[in-house]
């Protein structure tokens, strides 16, 4: 299992991959805005995409949108990990495909169980 | 002198002059010519008038751009600075509680770490005794009670330690969340900035192009925000109404839409 986890801050990611790491996933990748993250994708061999929304360059809605526009990554799960919280930016992530949305601050136990429900769903599917 | 001035001056020359070659055709009794010459004052009268109210309408121009930019420059002072400082606050209490919740967990990990090593410490020495027969039988008995109740021990205690640490880890998340909100006082600084500026360049004597650029500029930026574009971290209280307040409420939101 590889992840890309998506994060204009550094501390984030270093969080975020902790957390997966505690959780057992060791095989992650880091990039600091849709703009660098999107090639790495397009390179092929991640199963599971973890972004925050506000960066500069490319946002993670943009991403998101990208991720589902190309036909080689369309089907690739997707969770947000924003400070975003407005009723209309969740039902703008819903609609662009999102897979799961946890706003900071959150805690492990709310990424384990975000995680587990993803690839519940994914693995039914 | 600037060149309207200099116009005017030409303007009152040019009728002087003209008056008098109407007293001159009319004590000549050249009536057809001072026909003629009375429409060429009323000409230059009519062109002054046009000048004038062509000098109103670039002042009410003025004053309206100003007027937006004043518009501008009270919404910062009387809203957006007041809640800068308050998101500046929240910065505060961020990085305070942050520090707290590491410091905490590290008041009580240290303890824990100081007595795991004691303990393993003795039994080591223990057991060394044991290995060099210089134990006795009910020695061993006891060193094999202390065993049994330290393993369990051992187990129990690196599980609190490693919660201790995963929270020191979590509570670094205080750097994102107030680095965006700092980012967005940022802006606003900078935003300030512009509004003085443009305000000193008006005062200064902008010409209308320029004016009409910065207006032109303004527009765009007003559209951008009508987009849904990302924010940060919600900070004041004016902004509770459309946001959610947790984890939960996000879930509710989404399970309502089919998730």
């Amino acid at each position: 299992m590889k992840i890309l986890i998506v994060d204009d801050f550094s501390t984030m990611r270093r969080i975020i991959k902790n957390l997966l790491r505690d959780l057992g996933f060791t095989n992650t990748s880091e990039a600091d805005d849709g703009k660098t993250a999107l090639p790495m994708l397009q390179g092929g061999g991640f199963d599971f995409l973890i972004t925050d929304w506000n960066m500069p360059g490319m946002t993670g809605i943009d991403l998101l949108r990208a991720v589902r526009a190309d036909s080689n990554l369309a089907g690739l799960p997707v969770l947000m990990v924003t400070a975003e919280s407005k009723r209309d930016q969740i039902v703008e992530a819903a609609q662009a495909g999102v897979n799961g949305y946890i706003v900071k601050p959150f805690t492990a136990q709310t990424l384990k169980e975000k995680i587990d429900k993803i690839f519940e769903r994914v693995n039914a599917a | 002198m600037d060149s309207q001035n200099l116009a005017e001056v030409r303007a009152d020359d040019e009728t002087l002059a003209r008056a008098r070659d109407l007293v001159v055709a009319l004590e000549a009794g050249k009536e057809e010519e001072a026909r003629l010459i009375l429409d060429d004052l009323a000409r230059l009268r009519e062109g002054q008038l046009f000048q004038e109210l062509g000098k109103l309408t670039r002042e009410l121009h003025e004053t309206l751009k100003n007027f937006h930019l004043d518009a501008r420059l009270s919404d910062l002072a009387e809203q957006e600075i007041p809640d800068a400082k308050e998101r500046l606050n929240h910065v505060i209490d961020m990085t305070e509680q942050a520090a707290h919740r590491t410091l905490n967990a590290v008041e009580e990990a240290l303890p824990l770490a100081e007595g795991l090593e004691e303990e393993s410490g003795a039994i080591r020495a223990e057991w060394e005794r044991f290995r060099r027969k210089e134990m006795s039988a009910d020695q061993f008995r006891a060193f094999s009670r202390r065993l049994d109740q330290f393993l369990p021990r051992v187990e129990e205690e690196v599980r609190q330690l490693h919660r201790h640490i995963s929270d020191v880890l979590m509570a670094q998340d205080f750097q994102d969340l107030t680095g965006q909100i700092i980012r967005r006082v940022i802006t606003l600084v900078q935003d300030v900035e512009q509004s003085l500026v443009d305000l000193i360049r008006l005062s200064g004597g902008r010409s209308p192009q320029e004016q009409e650029k910065g207006a032109g500029e303004g527009e765009e930026k007003e559209k951008e925000k009508r987009n849904i574009v990302a924010e940060g971290p919600q900070v004041l209280a004016s902004e509770a109404e459309n946001t959610v307040s947790g984890q939960d409420e996000v879930d509710d939101l989404l399970s309502s839409l089919g998730f």
